[in-house]
């Protein structure tokens, strides 16, 4: 690399000079760092500090920066250099701000400035500034599966924004399951009274606007490709299939609802006893008059059940049923107890619950049901017997007895099943054994082809990866609209339980996250939350054994396979987290600015003390998103840590490759301690899977450290959210005195 | 079965929240009680009451009339106004307690012996006849409300209290001779008749 000029940075500003050998600093970066242009400045982000570099950059031909002043999080405009690599060594809140005061600490302070120094020259000499993705994708049209409210909401709302839209919907019309409903829990001031649903102005609209290509009587058959690119194929009605290009796609899939022949015992499956779409359909034929039986008769009382058969209590009370709550049950009961009352006030409407859940605005709606006198009773309802006389049992929870009453219909509030295609752990096992040559399995697999929704031709399987209860995964914590499909966004029912007015919202948010995809796809670049990448993983596959982690693992399924069984890249689909990277055993997979040796650079450059100088080093890989974070903030409010350890940020645990953490241990280091973001199910790793896979495969490091000769808690993986920059500094102290009780790390003067 | 008690059993037939909200003060508020059990955990009397205010809403609109009307909870509320303050429904308590009492009351069903309503029958009797307030009659009544032997009692066990307000000159001797009236008696008389008439009539007791 004839042509790379390596240059070193170091700011004074700030107190750095104050508290550090700057003159030191510089020496090393010269010597040891290897660096061509070795400057310092004392205020390096002002316009003066930024020209000196941006000069050298264009005179001096220097294509290589370690800035060695602030965090990498601050200043990070001032310091971007285009087609510049940048390294960023933290002097100021990773060293000055956080090594104890007073003369007792000077040496120490200086031999993490200046290890930090020399990371920052190592790493930079292999980084390379990204080139971005040469095959950038094209479309930026927006296909939209599902046609109810959701879908059509988020179509408009692309259309709106100046995005082409395709629509595909299953049935012969749009509106999903709106069109069965009289209207609508109110979303307007003064949310007292019900509100018409609007479905039949949603779908003219959706129908009349040019923008919008309407497929309907459709499913799709295939989904290829990635963002900026997908490829659909849609089946039609009439055999025909349609052929789509488009940049993004949001799944408004909806629900079903809960089967009412499951649940006997609340009566479900005998006469006058319906669900709430039931009810739904009995009051669209009443428009407005007296709502009427099956049989003809009018009803002149109604009970309604809460919780019918939902949040693993409704029904039988030992877990069978639903798990979860559908949350918009009790504002739709409240509505339809309307229905009754404000077609005839003297019809006995009794809402029994065993708490209301009506957040928000819900409670508006609950007093003005009240006002029309609606009953709520807390019960719990134990048996409900159909027939013409409906006889409801239950346990009155506020007088504390076992009472029962008879009504001429009783409405069961069942809850929402995510209409979200494969689970994917079934469709794994039901491939692997079709391909060893099971029957059934292979019967089975063509079975689950067709309740897949998008039909993905990714190596993962058709459909979006699904979170407890079969709902399509997406970041419930942090980021509800992303999902673990990049470019591929979930909304409404099919994400989470909702009423139609999250549903419309979150639709709308889904618009915005796919014009966000496309966006990106086309100019080359990441999607969140690095959008402003344009680095992608590149694979040696001359190097590669074809052991298939790197497909199995990506959080986002964003490796195929080609047909000689090597990964293929799918850049756009990426999210540039690094897992693969992680996950490689033979170490092929590198990002530009990002791989195996950037970090592995680092740890060696390292200056390690011998056991006689009483000095631990411990190396903390710190995630991106949140524990660098947590340790920066430690700094700016002034908690101090051990000066012993070394951080190294992380796009996330799961780009963790173990070798970093048995060439750390070889080369002397006492400790590695991992910090990243809550995993398991309510998981906050802005990855989905990253730092689950980190643990997962520290669990399996303890071999090669009984190898080494080195106790297992040499090696510690934490949690740490953004906002624990107590808990940061604490953990580190600990560590560092739980290792001084063990001693110096055996392997000191091998490395 | 009071002939009141009677026809509104009639009318109301097994709908006693309705009953309340046409016949008790405030009832109307009764069906937007939200079962927070804010009032019952509020209530100092609360311990001492058999159903606290918001077992009595729930009992209300469970239909629950007897065991609501005979009840001696309400009488028991000291209008001390805690609920009402803390209410989040906004629900006027204290006055739907007294109005459920009175209205219990007024229909014959209200528990025999219960103090609170001994002491106001005692004192709206006394007050009725000159339109003041006797209150060497209305203390003397109460005295002997249980008897003539308990009356002396009462009144040996009252005695230094007694002579004090007579010193103080607030308990006039003379009172048990007729005592003060105020100056249009019997129109007073007449205005209190008409209330209830008007009362009465609404309430569909007479
Ligand atoms: S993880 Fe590495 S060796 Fe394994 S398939 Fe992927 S590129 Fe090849
Ligand atoms: S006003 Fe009556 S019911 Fe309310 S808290 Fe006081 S005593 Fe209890
Ligand atoms: S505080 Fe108000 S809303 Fe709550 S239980 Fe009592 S009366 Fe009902």
């Amino acid at each position: 690399m004839a042509d790379n000029k390596f240059a070193a940075y170091i700011c004074s500003g700030c107190g750095i000079g104050d508290k550090l050998n700057v003159g030191a600093l510089e020496k090393i970066a010269t010597k040891e760092g290897k660096m061509a242009v070795v400057k310092s400045h004392p205020f390096l982000c002002s316009t003066e500090g930024v020209d000196l570099i941006k000069n050298d950059i264009a005179n001096d031909g220097v294509t290589h920066v370690c800035i060695a002043a602030c965090s990498r999080r601050a200043k990070a405009e001032a310091f971007t250099f285009p087609e510049t690599a940048v390294s960023r060594a933290n002097l100021r809140e990773g060293v000055l701000w956080v090594v104890a005061e007073g003369a007792d600490h000077d040496e120490v302070r200086q031999e993490m400035a200046e290890d930090y120094v020399r990371m920052g020259c190592a790493e930079v000499k292999k980084m390379m500034s990204p080139a971005g993705n040469p095959d950038k994708a094209q479309s930026k049209r927006i296909m939209v599966v599902g046609g109810g409210m959701s879908g059509m909401t988020a179509a408009l709302a692309a259309a709106d924004a100046g995005y082409e839209v395709v629509l595909v919907e299953k049935t012969g019309k749009l509106g999903g399951f709106a069109n069965n409903m009289l209207k609508r829990v109110p979303f307007n001031a003064p949310h007292a009274e019900a509100q018409p649903t609007g479905v039949e102005e949603l779908a003219a609209k959706v129908t009349g606007n040019a923008k919008i290509k309407l497929h309907l009587n459709s499913t799709l058959t295939e989904t290829a490709g990635a963002p900026g690119r997908f490829v659909a194929k849609i089946a039609q009605e009439s055999g025909a299939v349609a052929e789509e290009t488009v940049g993004a796609i949001v799944q408004a899939t909806g629900f079903t609802t809960y089967p009412l022949d499951k649940l006997p015992e609340l009566g479900g499956g005998q006469a006058n006893v319906v669900d709430q779409a039931g009810l739904e359909a009995m009051a669209k034929a009443a428009n407005g008059g007296a709502i009427k039986r099956a049989d003809g008769k009018e009803v002149k009382s109604v009970v309604f059940v809460q919780c019918a058969g939902q949040r693993g209590s409704g029904g039988n009370g030992d877990g069978s049923h639903l798990e979860y709550c559908s949350g918009h049950c009790c504002a739709t009961s409240i509505k339809q107890a309307t229905y009754f009352k404000d077609a005839n006030p003297d019809v006995d409407t009794v809402v029994m619950y065993q708490d209301l859940r009506v957040p928000g605005m819900g409670e508006d709606f609950y007093r003005s049901a009240q006002k029309k006198g609606v009953i709520f009773t807390k019960a719990k309802v134990n048996k409900v017997a159909g027939g013409d006389a409906c006889k409801v049992e239950f346990k009155d929870l506020i007088l504390d007895e076992d009472t029962a009453t008879d009504a001429d219909l009783v409405v069961l509030a069942t809850g929402q099943v995510p209409v979200s295609g494969v689970n994917l752990d079934e469709w794994t096992t039901t491939v692997t054994a079709a391909e060893s040559g099971d029957e059934a399995a292979k019967e089975k697999k063509s079975a689950l082809q067709k309740i897949s929704v998008l039909n993905l031709n990714y190596r993962q399987g058709p459909d979006m990866p699904q979170f407890k209860y079969g709902f399509a995964d997406s970041h419930f914590i942090c980021f509800p609209y992303e999902t673990r499909r990049t470019g591929i966004y979930a909304a409404g029912p099919t994400r989470r339980p909702m009423d139609m007015f999250q549903a419309q919202e979150d639709a709308t948010g889904a618009a915005m996250k796919a014009i966000q995809a496309v966006e990106n796809a086309t100019r080359g670049r990441a999607a969140h939350p690095r959008a402003w990448d344009l680095s992608f993983p590149k694979a040696r596959l001359e190097g590669c054994t074809q052991c298939k982690r790197c497909t199995v693992e990506c959080p986002f399924g964003a490796i195929d396979e080609d047909e000689k069984r090597f990964p293929v890249f799918n850049e756009q689909r990426c999210r540039r987290c690094g897992t693969c990277m992680g996950a490689c055993p033979v170490r092929v997979i590198s990002f530009e600015n990002y791989s195996c040796d950037t970090v592995g650079s680092q740890i060696k450059a390292v200056n390690i003390p011998d056991e006689f100088e009483e000095k631990p080093r411990i190396l903390i890989l710190a995630c991106e998103n949140d524990a660098y974070p947590a340790l920066d903030m430690a700094g700016l409010q002034r908690l101090t840590y051990s000066a012993y350890v070394r951080a190294i940020p992380v796009r996330c645990l799961g780009s963790v490759n173990t070798i970093w953490i048995t060439d750390a241990l070889n080369s002397g280091y006492d400790g590695v301690m991992m910090m990243g973001c809550k995993k398991g199910d309510d998981y906050q790793c802005h990855f989905v899977k990253g730092s689950e896979m980190a643990y997962y495969r520290m669990s399996k490091i303890g071999d090669t450290l009984k190898q080494l000769g080195l106790e297992p808690e040499r090696v510690q993986t934490q949690e740490v959210a953004i906002t624990d920059n107590a808990k940061v500094a604490k953990l580190i102290d600990d560590y560092v005195a739980q290792l001084n009780e063990m001693g110096p790390s055996p392997m000191k003067g091998f490395g | 079965m009071s002939n009141a008690n009677q026809q509104a059993v009639a009318k109301y037939k097994n709908n006693f929240l309705k009953e309340v909200e046409a016949n008790v003060e405030e009832g109307h508020w009764v069906k937007m009680c939200m079962q927070c059990g804010v009032c019952a955990g509020s209530c100092p009397l609360g311990p001492h009451w058999e159903h606290s205010p918001q077992k009595i809403f729930m009992m209300i609109r469970a239909g629950k009339r007897e065991e609501v009307l005979g009840s001696d909870s309400m009488w028991m509320c000291t209008s001390c106004y805690n609920c009402i303050v803390r209410c989040p429904r906004k629900l006027p308590i204290t006055h739907i307690m007294h109005g459920l009492a009175n209205y219990s009351h007024r229909l014959g069903l209200a528990p025999k012996g219960q103090p609170t309503r001994e002491i106001a029958k005692l004192f709206w009797d006394n007050l009725v006849k000159t339109g003041r307030v006797n209150e060497l009659k209305f203390s003397l009544a109460m005295y002997f409300k249980d008897g003539f032997g308990q009356g002396v009692k009462n009144a040996m066990a009252m005695q230094g209290i007694g002579l004090g307000l007579m010193k103080a000159g607030r308990l006039n001797p003379m009172e048990i001779f007729g005592g003060h009236v105020c100056k249009d008696k019997s129109g007073v008389q007449k205005m209190i008749a008409k209330a209830r008439e008007i009362e009465d009539r609404r309430k569909s007791l007479a």
